[in-house]
């Protein structure tokens, strides 16, 4: 470009100078001075055409045409403004929702985690019941006797009160082993990571190592805090660094405040997990393959451990079977997360495509009213390339406008979506946008750009120059089947599919928030209380447990008030057991009566407090303590499934995986215990005075009284027991915003689609239906004045878009009724197979139809043939 | 455009134009008035080229990398561009003119039976 312009500077002066030449020559011949300049411009040519062909050889001549092609677009869509604003409305709403979509996809799911060789990384997934959970004991043995891994980290997640001095706040922290820096090989922003050796046996390791963004918020960057004693639970530890910025811990979604080392785990949580190899609570290990080893061989390698832990230990172990998953996504969350977000994508994609083709539709009605033009441009002898380009050139400007738009939005609702937290647990959704949502908007506004342009393009081309300039446009509305029709049955068909799965989902989640869960959310209030603090011994954590619970009672207006370890369907999961029937003697994993019974620790009051229905026998006392024998209360599907019967089972005996017979003495109904999709799960409610005790618990109260007042009144009753106890009071239903979110997300992502579906199908029948009566008016008017009925008129002018539309929306619904077997994953009782389901979305494409068509078919009825007539 | 003016440019077909350039460097730089005179007198006047059609002859072999020019005072030392054959131009004259000879020499053995007919 610049030799360009170098060359091209000075283009004139040498023309001048080259003529004065000329002209000099010519009058040292003897010409007089006018005649030699005469003949030296003569003898030069057409400077004009000189300078531009010289121009010309500097210019890349199809920049230049796209150039022309461009400006001559932009005139074009300037002339109809309205047209241009629709198209590049849809487009940027259809174009933003594939890039938001894809933003979520590309940052959970193809985005590797933030370490060095993030690919050579694997975690060991277990596929026994525990979901992929471990014990710290076979974590050891998995460390010390594989030859596969160059190193072996696990990890948990832990929420802790941690004290600076003032205001001592719980936080959410990552127990980790000494290696796990090490195994990730990333470097500390600030101090040292703790390491292998930091690590003598439980306890002894008491160091803290801040996340780049807590050291932030709360230490304010401050440069001095390694090296300081804080108090975590009430024991001190030391801050030895800061983890670098933008790394978060290795599990998907969660951003811990900062690190402890899990050999530390009994000072953390007051349980002494490390040595009980049968309670699995670690995440899966993971580590780096050692050069040479195939991930084939390192599950070999796993399995034969697993027979040598099974053969040593065959109370605690069962058959183990393995699988390398990437870490921070293991199987149990990563699998329906790609369903369900590449069901997304697909539904968005979806999107997008039945956006191209209803403003294929409308570009195809702009060409044939354009198809003089393009067929006088033929005539005139342009190539068929260039008319080509210059309708590709304009949709794909359009597109692109579009495309910018939609980009500008997507970003904006990513980057407030990666801020966004929605509940207790911090959520880390690292979903701000990179280049490639960047790259992916871009590619996709080409590509609609070029599906935009190619229909219009045919159909212009198609078309017979000399027809068409000589009689005017061809009318051709007599063609059974034209390519309009079809791009339209495919738009309505791809509407129906989303109106129909964003149908499905709100249904379902309907049916969820109205089903069964065991308990009743409504009127009652949580809180979430830890003891840890406080530093209560054991037989003062009863003793205080017990007063508040009498606190709690005691308020006006609380009918009953009860203590849990967890709450069901909360964000920190169920306690988990296996249990045995009474008779079994050999208590080896292979003989379980169920494997995975979920266990609360209740206090009695807690079964009233929390409205679950008593169907038999009664419930727990104060008298079920340690000196009486062990009781518990079971649900329906635990008396169905571990003592064969529902009915006369009070009484009756199970046994603890260490031999424990426990008595059963009341049963209640079932409910949901970890999510809401889940199937019947089996679980038990034991006394907590025959428990160690729990530091941290949750009290139960049900009131009908204002939320807020009771609250307050809670609040002032907590404080008079113990100044120093942390607690947080929210309502029940608060808590269950946790269990709800998959399902909430799912349908308000398959709302907001079924929402820009109809839009779209609305306006592609409008559209078509418009069309076709504009096209027709002076027939209609034609038959009108002849006495044509009002509805013959109706007919010919609607009845083929109708026609269409029950087409599409007939295809639609059993694609739909395919797709929505997906949803039923995450949304829970979603099904296609509803009756009212079905309903509505026919109810939904006949109103959508007849709104489509009521302005077109006014328009065909208010035809004045007088007027009309006269105009020709 | 003139009639007139298209039978010259179909005369002084484009590559020919360029081959004349490259054999009047050869013998030395030049500026542009002084390459169109040594043309018209080289072919005494029988390719009669219009002046102007050298320019843009002249930058797309400068494009092509075949002439360089550079700037000096000429004979009566007035500023003027002095254009230049570069090594590669000097290796394509070799190519075009070998092409041309052959390409007159093809039209010759077709054209000279037609003269003998013609003459007989």
């Amino acid at each position: 470009m610049r030799r360009r312009t170098r060359m091209l500077s000075d283009l004139d002066q040498d023309i001048q100078d080259h003529i004065e030449r000329e002209t000099q020559d010519n009058i040292e011949r003897g010409m007089s001075l006018q005649d030699a300049r005469f003949a030296a411009l003569r003898k030069f040519g057409n400077v004009a055409r000189v300078k531009e062909e010289t121009r010309e050889v500097w210019t890349v001549v199809w920049l230049d045409r796209l150039l022309q092609d461009l400006r001559f677009s932009l005139r074009l869509l300037c002339r109809s403004p309205g047209f241009a604003i629709t198209v590049v409305l849809t487009l940027a709403l259809a174009i933003s929702a594939n890039a938001v979509v894809f933003g979520v996809l590309n940052a959970l799911i193809l985005r590797p985690l933030n370490v060095p060789n993030p690919d050579s990384l694997y975690a060991i997934e277990t596929g026994d019941s525990a979901l992929g959970y471990q014990s710290y004991a076979d974590y050891l043995d998995f460390r010390d006797r594989n030859r596969s891994f160059d190193a072996l980290a696990t990890y948990t997640v832990t929420k802790v009160v941690l004290d600076t001095g003032k205001n001592p706040s719980r936080s959410w922290a990552y127990e980790t082993s000494g290696n796990y820096f090490d195994v990730l090989g990333i470097q500390p922003s600030l101090g040292r990571f703790f390491q292998s050796s930091d690590e003598h046996g439980p306890d002894s390791a008491p160091y803290i190592v801040l996340s780049h963004a807590y050291w932030h918020s709360r230490f304010l960057n401050d440069p001095a805090v390694v090296g300081r004693v804080v108090h975590v639970n009430r024991h001190p530890f030391t801050i030895i660094g800061v983890a670098p910025p933008g790394f978060y811990g290795t599990f998907s979604f969660f951003a811990a405040d900062f690190f402890v080392p899990i050999v530390n785990h009994k000072q953390l949580t007051g349980r002494e997990s490390l040595t009980a190899r049968g309670n699995r609570w670690t995440f899966p290990a993971m580590g780096r393959l050692k050069p040479g080893v195939t991930p084939t061989q390192a599950l070999t390698d796993l399995t034969s451990i697993g027979a040598y832990l099974e053969a040593t230990y065959p109370k605690e172990e069962e058959h183990k079977t393995f699988s390398l998953t990437r870490p921070d996504l293991p199987n149990f969350l990563g699998r329906p997360l790609r369903a369900f977000a590449g069901g997304l994508m697909l539904l968005t994609g979806l999107i997008l495509l039945a956006a191209c083709a209803n403003l294929g539709i409308l570009f195809a009605a702009r060409a044939a009213d354009r198809s003089r033009e393009v067929a006088l441009r033929l005539a005139l002898g342009a190539s068929r390339t260039r008319i080509m380009r210059q309708l590709l050139t304009e949709t794909v400007l359009i597109s692109l406008v579009g495309g910018t738009l939609g980009l500008v939005g997507s970003v904006a609702l990513l980057n407030r979506l990666s801020t966004w937290q929605p509940f207790s647990v911090p959520l880390h959704l690292a979903v701000a946008p990179d280049a490639m949502v960047y790259v992916a908007a871009l590619i996709l506004a080409l590509v609609s750009g070029f599906l935009l342009g190619i229909v219009p393009t045919r159909q212009a081309l198609r078309a017979s120059r000399y027809e068409i300039v000589k009689g005017g446009a061809a009318d051709r509305f007599g063609r059974r089947w034209t390519l309009r029709d079809a791009l339209l049955v495919v738009q309505i068909a791809i509407c129906a599919v989303l109106v129909m799965s964003s149908m499905v989902a709100v249904r379902g989640l309907v049916r969820s928030l109205r089903s069964d869960l065991g308990f009743q959310p409504q009127n009652a209030m949580l809180v979430d209380a830890d003891l840890n603090m406080a530093g209560y011994s054991a037989d003062a954590v009863w003793a205080m447990q017990r007063r508040m619970i009498d606190a709690m009672e005691t308020l006006p207006g609380v009918e009953h008030a009860g203590l849990v370890n967890l709450p069901p369907l909360g964000p920190g999961g169920s306690g988990v057991t296996s249990v045995f029937t009474d008779e079994t003697a050999d208590l080896r994993p292979s003989n379980v009566a169920a494997a995975r019974v979920y266990v609360y620790n209740v206090s009695p009051g807690y079964v009233h407090a929390a409205g679950t229905t008593l169907l038999a026998g009664r419930t727990l006392s104060w008298r079920d303590d340690k000196n009486a024998p062990s009781v518990a209360v079971v649900n329906r599907q635990f008396a169905a499934r571990v003592l064969g019967s529902v009915t006369n089972l009070v009484g009756r005996y199970y046994k603890m995986p260490n031999g424990n017979r426990i008595q059963v003495v009341g049963v209640v109904e079932d409910g949901k215990y970890l999510s809401l999709t889940e199937e019947q799960q089996p679980a038990i409610f034991r006394p907590i005075l025959q428990q160690p005790p729990l530091k941290e618990i949750w009290l139960v109260v049900r009131s009908a009284r204002d939320p807020e007042q009771l609250a307050a009144a809670m609040r002032r009753r907590l404080r008079e027991l113990d100044a120093g106890l942390p607690f947080e009071i929210k309502t029940w239903n608060t808590e269950l915003d946790f269990a709800l979110f998959p399902a909430r997300v799912a349908t308000t992502a398959l709302g907001v689609l079924g929402m820009m579906a109809a839009m779209l199908s609305i306006a592609g029948v409008f559209g078509m239906a418009a069309y076709s009566v504009s096209r027709r008016l002076r027939e209609f008017g034609i038959r009108i004045a002849l006495g044509a009925r009002r509805h013959d008129v109706l007919q010919s002018a609607l009845g083929r878009s109708l026609k269409l539309m029950v087409f599409g929306s007939v295809v639609g619904l059993l694609l739909g009724m395919l797709a929505s077997r997906v949803l039923a994953v995450i949304v829970y009782q979603a099904t296609s197979r509803d009756p009212l389901v079905l309903a509505g979305v026919v109810l939904a494409m006949f109103l959508l139809g007849l709104l489509a068509t009521w302005i077109p078919a006014r328009r065909a009825l208010s035809i004045n043939p007088s007027i009309l007539l006269r105009e020709e | 455009m003139s009639t007139r003016y298209e039978k010259a440019r179909i005369e002084l077909l484009q590559g020919t134009l360029d081959l004349l350039i490259l054999r009047t460097l050869r013998l030395g730089p030049a500026h542009g008035h002084a390459i169109a005179k040594a043309i018209e007198f080289g072919s005494d006047d029988v390719l009669r080229v219009e002046q102007g059609s050298l320019y843009p002859a002249l930058h797309r072999l400068i494009k092509r990398g075949w002439v360089s020019v550079e700037e000096g005072t000429s004979e009566n030392n007035r500023r003027a561009k002095f254009y230049k054959l570069t090594p590669k131009g000097r290796r394509q004259l070799g190519v075009e003119t070998d092409k041309w000879n052959r390409l007159a020499g093809a039209i010759a053995r077709i054209l000279r039976p037609v003269q003998q007919e013609s003459e007989s």
